[in-house]
């Protein structure tokens, strides 16, 4: 009985994205019964806790090892299994990024569960199993379909659920699991990350540039006016094919899908693929000087114009307002 | 070194999706099926690997009903040398991932690659769940990936960036670009592509534990409100007042 949610955190702290899986498993918990259990693996500071409590956990287990600070996939995998085992959770709940796709994949191979992902809400029981609601075809569609099974591992999308807040915060339960030599035979022999800089698939408000911004050496303007509203930084495919701009910004069909409260394209024509990234958003301005994009029929608020005048001026206007 | 490729059957990416009368079915009418994207990269990667290392062999693998086989054609015209179709309904990713297994236990595959997800379901589960059923290494999204011997090293994105991993065969890779350029048959591949062989079995038992009901289609987004460029603070006040976002 009971659900486990799996927190991935960013320096050191819980991401905004496993506060709502915890949300999440607070929700099926209330629907299956037993604990709705919050487990962070590797290093955790001291108030991770207030907020997975907060967040709907009933118990927070942390163990400390830092070789999960790694994010490697097989030890993530074993020790989620070793947590499920322990603590008889048939429910086990991630937010979907990079790593959980494959951890969730293995974990429900590991412990026997069917698998659910993408989810965009919280199910409904239904029999034996639930009811969701899951985003398919790259945000171009959502399926309603049946998951059966005793157990069940769910992966949400970003903005699934709001996170409730309001719980008790939880002192964290130290545990321990083992890491087996067959679970480490991949070696990270170099991490190369941009520091300080807002996680994309994570942020609230995203800045992206395309082949309109006509050079790398043109993306102070896109990073000033992310500055200026807290925002990731994102561009169109043709810009990190070129090189301008490194892959891990791309966002679309073939990059990083974004689901944030605000997204701003700067010099985005608006290919389908393109759209395909960013139609969760919930608001979307665009900047483009061609009055016919495609992107102002997928977007709230337009702006036609040429870009180099437009986002100084919006840079200025936001600090003003502040 | 034997390469098996898993490739999905998809619409093409630029297709606006539309769904039968009832909801109950995806609309194909005018829909061009292709080879995943992402399948696509890790299919061009392996048939750079082959023609690096000597002796090596690509094996395109599809889940799917007759309907696919034109797509595996095109696989096979990009230079996998044979290919081997699983006559199922791709149910749900257990079950793909069940087939696939099934095969390289019946093979002896050194390096198994696909896409990191597919682009109509989007699980990015099936290279997972293979590498757990196989007890190997998985790794996934890969963007580079060499083979020296048994020794592989790959470049895996992470979020904000990317590392630089080395590990061994027997690999599961979940691909993405830029791992290779993306290849476009040639008239010679095309042409030995109909007489490559296309081996097709028949799956073994699993249940999909996902069953998929009906689908909708996301709501509309209202007419977009075009701001004056002489005034872009009206767009502040707006994304402030009206909108609320910031």
């Amino acid at each position: 009985m009971g659900v486990l949610v799996f927190v991935e955190t960013e320096n050191g702290a819980p991401k905004g994205s496993a506060l709502e899986a915890v949300s999440f498993g607070k929700a099926i918990a209330d629907m299956v019964g037993g604990e709705n259990v919050a487990l962070v693996l590797g290093s955790m500071d001291g108030s991770g806790g207030d907020s997975l409590g907060s967040a709907g956990a009933d118990k927070v287990l942390h163990d400390p090892n830092q070789e999960y600070d790694k994010g490697l996939i097989a030890p993530t995998s074993s020790a989620i299994s070793q947590a499920v085992e322990a603590s008889g959770a048939d429910h086990v709940v991630f937010s979907k990024s990079s790593l959980s796709d494959s951890v969730a994949a293995r974990v429900s191979i590991k412990i026997g569960a069917s698998l659910a992902t993408n989810l965009v809400s919280v199910p409904q029981k239904a029999g034996d199993g639930f009811q969701v609601r899951r985003s398919i075809f790259t945000g171009k569609a959502i399926e309603n379909a049946e998951v059966s099974g005793d157990k069940v591992v769910f992966s949400i999308k970003k903005g699934a659920v709001e996170v409730q807040g309001g719980g008790g915060a939880q002192n964290p339960e130290t545990v321990s699991y083992s890491i087996s030599d067959s679970d480490l035979k991949a070696n990270i022999i170099g991490s190369h990350k941009a520091e300080g800089d807002v996680l994309l698939p994570e942020a609230d408000i995203v800045v992206s540039g395309g082949r309109g911004m006509k050079g790398p050496e043109n993306w102070g303007m896109i990073e000033d006016l992310a500055k200026s509203l807290g925002a990731a930084t994102g561009c169109s495919k043709p810009v990190s094919d070129m090189g301008w701009r490194p892959h891990h910004e791309h966002v679309g069909q073939t990059g990083v899908k974004v689901g944030p409260n605000l997204y701003v394209a700067v010099g985005i024509s608006g290919a389908i693929q393109h759209l395909a990234g960013v139609n969760s958003s919930k608001v979307i301005v665009v900047i483009n000087k061609d009055p016919e994009a495609p992107f102002f029929k997928a977007a709230d608020y337009g702006v036609v114009g040429d870009a180099f005048e437009i986002v100084p001026k919006f840079t200025e206007a936001l600090k003003g307002a502040n | 070194m034997n390469i098996l490729v898993c490739i999905s059957h998809v619409p093409d990416t630029t297709t606006k999706i539309k769904f039968s009368p009832d909801n109950k079915e995806l609309d194909k009418q005018g829909v061009q099926f292709v080879i995943g994207p992402y399948d696509d990269f890790a299919l061009a990667r392996a048939v750079e690997l082959k023609e690096q290392i000597p002796g090596s062999k690509v094996t395109a693998l599809n889940v799917g009903k007759a309907e696919t086989e034109p797509t595996i054609r095109k696989a096979l015209a990009i230079g996998a040398d044979d290919a081997i179709r699983v006559n199922a309904h791709p149910g749900d990713s257990l079950f793909v991932a069940t087939q696939i297994h099934e095969v390289i236990k019946n093979g002896e595959y050194d390096l198994v690659m696909m896409g990191r997800e597919t682009s109509d379901y989007n699980t990015g589960a099936v290279h997972g769940m293979v590498a757990e059923m196989l007890g190997w290494p998985g790794l996934s999204p890969v963007m580079k990936l060499e083979i020296n011997g048994s020794s592989v090293s790959l470049q895996r994105e992470i979020e904000g960036g990317h590392e630089d991993i080395e590990t061994q065969l027997p690999l599961v890779a979940g691909c993405q670009e830029p791992i290779a350029e993306w290849k476009i048959p040639n008239m010679r591949g095309i042409m030995s592509a109909r007489t490559k062989p296309l081996e097709v079995r028949e799956p073994v038992p699993s249940d999909a534990k996902v069953k998929s009901g009906s689908y909708e289609l996301p709501s509309e987004r209202s007419e977009c409100r075009m701001i004056d460029p002489e005034n872009v603070g009206e767009l502040v006040d707006l994304l402030k007042s009206e909108a609320k976002v910031i």
